[in-house]
């Protein structure tokens, strides 16, 4: 009995004349016609775009603490239905991912799950309280291999320790990923700051906060001659920094979400905090400078900052309410619409900062390969073309926050394989 | 059925109409033995405060029972929201229990639209009585009635507001109901007491309080809390006394007629000099006396007549 | 519109019952009445207070001081009486405007109180100016004079003055001009306008 998957007639990377792609045993074993086993299954792919599986740097899947919104199981399938074969898990579960131990429990359940390669982001400091450095070398060191640490959540606010974190990564070649958001400066802050949080008397979260804390870490990773990794990049200002800390020879990578790609702070009009997000929802110009700045790689790759939430979280009042949003399912849906459909990326593009670039970060080795024979068959297959709407109840994940209710989102993701196996197939889990 | 939840957006016919209702109701329960008035009489409303109040609570309980209703107080320290029910739970109860109408005062800034969402398929209307930093509609109907009693009018005035404006909701609320109404608006008050965005609002800024005093018909002054001092918006009580308080000195270079409004409580001898908040000019007590009008007359366009209106 | 001649059968559409002419002979008559019945300027009574409900009710109860001031030499105070906030069927449609109340200086204690109206119907507006009227104060007694009485009563009431009588159909409206309000003075009769649940007085 063979594992053969074929996927017929699908344009690799959007290009070129349809191929039929054969996998087996975990690899592209042929691109182009050939024999193929009777038992092989066959994804019809004629109009669809095969992409390398995406890679998501940023994800929340709450296990262990909050399992009433979401699992390692439920994430996984999330993430498999939203055409990802990778994720990065982020620290601030409960208890906090800080020590080996935790790390390892969820590198055995992502494994255990099988359904996308999960991978635990270590905390940078103990209980995320921002005071004393996590055991990263032990962390990096466990089963869980850690290769990207991170506070998310909670800022290193504190200059000193973000040095020192810097200088330390350097001995592990680990990125350290920073939430950047000066505490000082966003004490009570509920949404941007800016002229529509200034008519609904909602306190501001200022520009200046995140851009501040980047611009402070390049040049201490630029000291350190570390790595540093920017979460959730949500500021024009934060993109030019960028630019000029590359052009310097920094080694500094960044992230956007889907929803800073499309949504903007007049999302507070509807006073409905499903829109309620940390790093919040700023203004159009904002939203047109990231989309620039994704598109010619200043800023490297999306992530979706997954965040579920259970409904007393968000069914409240906009100051009571949790901030985040759910991702994984509607990410390829938001690049498709913000970045193909204006016609700043192609499909190769996408392959880029969806596949290609967060796995290049993180050193993933078996994720975001070239499509072509020999490579792991971590595989997106995409109908560029069709539509569906998004309704919270019937995505994977045990929450159901989603901010794109009810919207009808192009870009569907049809199938996907983890290692040559089909782990989502037309919108459901194999 | 129709709320009353911010002036930013409300229809300037409807403001108009309750002002107009409002005076009419002053004048009809003028020198009356019996200062009651059978309208609401079998209406249920129900007062949800969250933050402490006195001075608007009894003002909308006391409008309430002059027009016949049954009113009822809810406050936040009673146990069902100190067991941490949630603010839509306590809604859903209230209105289940029967009441009409809901006039909630709460810390967080857009509840009242909130509550209006979660109570739009039980017909209970909602009236905000004051949301986080957000609005305060009732206020600035009952300073616009203030204003044109005294003035006459309100289109082409020119009015200002001073002090806490980034803190407060009387600010907002005023300023959507002046401009919607005509009135030329000027916010005063030192930079770190302004809202970043504050260009996007329908008025002109200006840091220099005496250089606008004698073009004013009327002024506002908000009252400034203590905390301010120590999230460093600014330096001192005795600065900001200097630069924005309206002193006896102060008040000479207003005009003749312009009219003093404070939305209380006053901190005597910070925003406001004692002998100013006494004088003639000072129509403060007025502001609370029409309260209960206009509340009266709020409660009257909401909940009097059939359905939508 | 010309104003067609009176008795003239019509199938739908107004008809005029009063002109002007006789909307001022008609209120200088009720005039005399008030002043017979209630002994105006005799001995040390004080004059009636003339309470008008809004709308035309006020300008009505003026002319009507007036006439009375004209042929006994005495002026009773007028005033205006809103009823709106006593009415029993607010709920039934959209917020009305309040309209002006206004009592003379006077008061009402202890005096004898007409109010007036232009139209006289179902009696539930004159029901709710008498509980107006009680949380104003304790006249001495009250009286109703109306211009048009139009029948159909749901509630015991009955006017005291009644400028004319005009029995009609539920189905037709009296309308009552005067040209402080109207531009005109008359009294006409409409067909076919009343649909379930207008107004009645």
């Amino acid at each position: 009995m063979s594992d053969q998957v074929l996927i017929k007639g699908a344009r690799l990377y959007g290009e070129g004349d349809p191929v039929d792609v054969l996998v087996a045993d975990g690899v592209i074993t042929r691109i182009g016609e050939g024999d193929v086993a009777e038992d092989a299954v066959v994804l019809e792919a004629a109009g669809k775009v095969l992409l390398p599986g995406f890679v998501d740097l940023h994800t929340h899947l709450r296990e262990p603490g909050r399992e009433d919104t979401e699992t390692i199981a439920s994430g996984s399938a999330a993430a498999a239905l939203g055409g990802y074969t990778a994720v990065f898990a982020m620290a601030n579960t409960d208890p906090v991912a800080d020590n080996s131990v935790v790390v390892d429990h969820v590198w055995r359940r992502g494994r255990e799950v099988g359904l996308v390669d999960v991978h635990p982001v270590g905390a940078v400091t103990v209980g995320l309280k921002g005071e004393k450095l996590a055991e990263l070398g032990t962390m990096a060191k466990s089963a869980a291999g850690v290769r990207i640490f991170s506070d998310d959540g909670a800022c290193v606010a504190d200059p000193l320790l973000m040095r020192r974190a810097l200088e330390y990564s350097t001995a592990l070649d680990v990125v350290i990923a920073q939430h950047a958001e000066e505490p000082r400066l966003t004490i009570g802050a509920q949404a941007h700051e800016g002229a529509r949080s200034a008519r609904l008397g909602y306190p501001g979260w200022p520009a200046s906060a995140e851009e501040s804390i980047v611009a402070r870490d390049c040049l201490l990773a630029e000291y350190a001659k570390a790595r540093l990794h920017v979460c959730h990049v949500s500021t024009a200002g934060t993109a030019d920094i960028l630019r000029w800390a590359k052009a310097r020879g920094t080694r500094v990578s960044a992230e956007v979400t889907p929803h800073h790609l499309l949504l903007t702070d007049e999302r507070l009009s509807t006073y409905d905090p499903v829109n309620k997000v940390n790093p919040p929802l700023r203004t159009e110009a904002d939203t047109e400078v990231l989309r620039q700045a994704l598109a010619e790689g200043v800023i490297d790759c999306v992530a979706t900052d997954h965040a579920p939430h259970a409904p007393q979280d968000k069914d409240c009042e906009w100051t009571a309410a949790r901030p985040g949003m759910l991702g994984l399912q509607t990410a390829l849906s938001i690049v498709t619409e913000t970045m193909v459909r204006t016609g700043l990326l192609d499909w190769r593009g996408v392959a880029r900062i969806m596949s290609e670039r967060p796995a290049e970060i993180a050193g993933l080795p078996d994720h975001g390969r070239p499509l072509i024979e020999g490579e792991p068959a971590n595989l997106a297959l995409v109908d560029p073309d069709a539509e569906w709407t998004v309704r919270g109840r019937e995505l994977a994940s045990i929450a159901a926050n989603t901010p794109y209710e009810g919207m009808r989102l192009p870009g569907v993701v049809s199938a996907t394989l983890l290692r040559g196996r089909i782990t989502s197939r037309k919108g459901k889990i194999e | 059925m129709k709320h009353l939840l911010a002036t930013d957006g409300l229809d300037p016919a409807f403001a108009t109409a309750v002002l107009d209702t409002a005076d009419e109701l002053k004048h009809t329960l003028l020198g009356r033995e019996v200062r009651k008035l059978p309208t609401l009489r079998g209406r249920t409303v129900v007062t949800l405060f969250y933050e402490n109040s006195t001075r608007t609570r009894v003002s909308f309980e006391i409008a309430g029972k002059w027009m016949s209703a049954d009113v009822i107080n809810v406050s936040a320290s009673s146990s069902s929201v100190n067991k941490g029910e949630s603010l839509r739970d306590t809604a859903l109860t209230l209105s289940a229990a029967g009441a009409d109408c809901v006039i909630v005062r709460h810390p967080a800034s857009g509840a009242a639209q909130r509550l209006s969402g979660w109570l739009a398929e039980t017909g209970t209307v909602v009236i905000n009585a004051g949301d986080g930093t957000h609005e305060h509609p009732t206020q600035a109907l009952l300073d616009a009635a203030t204003l044109r009693e005294r003035l006459g009018s309100i289109e082409g005035r020119r009015v200002a507001i001073v002090g806490d404006v980034l803190h407060s909701r009387v600010a907002r609320s005023n300023i959507h109901l002046l401009a919607a109404l005509g009135a030329e608006v000027v916010l005063v008050a030192p930079p770190t007491l302004l809202p970043a965005g504050v260009e996007g609002l329908p008025v002109t800024v200006s840091h220099e309080l005496d250089a606008e005093l004698p073009a004013l018909d009327a002024i506002m002054m908000l009252r400034v809390q203590a905390e301010r001092m120590t999230g460093g918006f600014f330096p001192s009580a005795r600065e900001y006394s200097i630069s924005y308080g309206l002193s006896e000195a102060r008040q000479k270079l207003l005009p003749e007629h312009a009219v003093v409004l404070h939305p209380g409580p006053m901190l005597r001898g910070m925003e406001i000099a004692s002998a100013v908040a006494d004088s003639p000019a000072s129509a403060i007590t007025e502001q609370v006396r029409n309260g209960v009008h206009v509340r009266m007359a709020v409660l009257y366009h909401l909940l009097a007549g059939e359905g939508e209106s | 519109m010309s104003p067609r001649p009176r008795g003239a059968t019509e199938p739908a559409g107004e008809r005029e019952l009063l002109s002007a002419g006789d909307v001022a002979r008609t209120i200088a008559r009720m005039a005399h009445q008030v002043i017979e019945k209630t002994a105006l300027g005799a001995g040390t009574t004080a004059p009636p207070v003339l309470l008008g409900i809004p709308t035309r009710g006020t300008p009505l109860a003026a002319r009507l001081a007036d006439r009375i001031s004209e042929f006994s030499g005495v002026r009773p105070p007028t005033g205006a009486l809103d009823v709106t906030l006593y009415r029993d069927d607010l709920r039934r449609r959209p917020t009305r405007a309040l309209e002006q109340t206004q009592l003379p200086v006077s008061g009402i204690d202890d005096r004898v109180v007409i109010l007036v109206d232009d139209v006289l119907f179902s009696g539930r507006t004159i029901r709710a100016a008498l509980d107006a009227l009680r949380d104003h104060g304790r006249p001495k007694s009250v009286q109703l004079a109306v211009l048009v009485d139009r029948g159909h009563r749901e509630l015991p009431i009955r006017a005291d003055y009644v400028g004319k009588n005009v029995p009609t159909s539920r189905a037709e409206e009296v309308a009552v001009r005067l040209s402080e309000v109207d531009g005109v003075d008359a009294v006409v009769l409409r067909s076919d306008v009343i649909t379930p649940g207008t107004e009645t007085s």
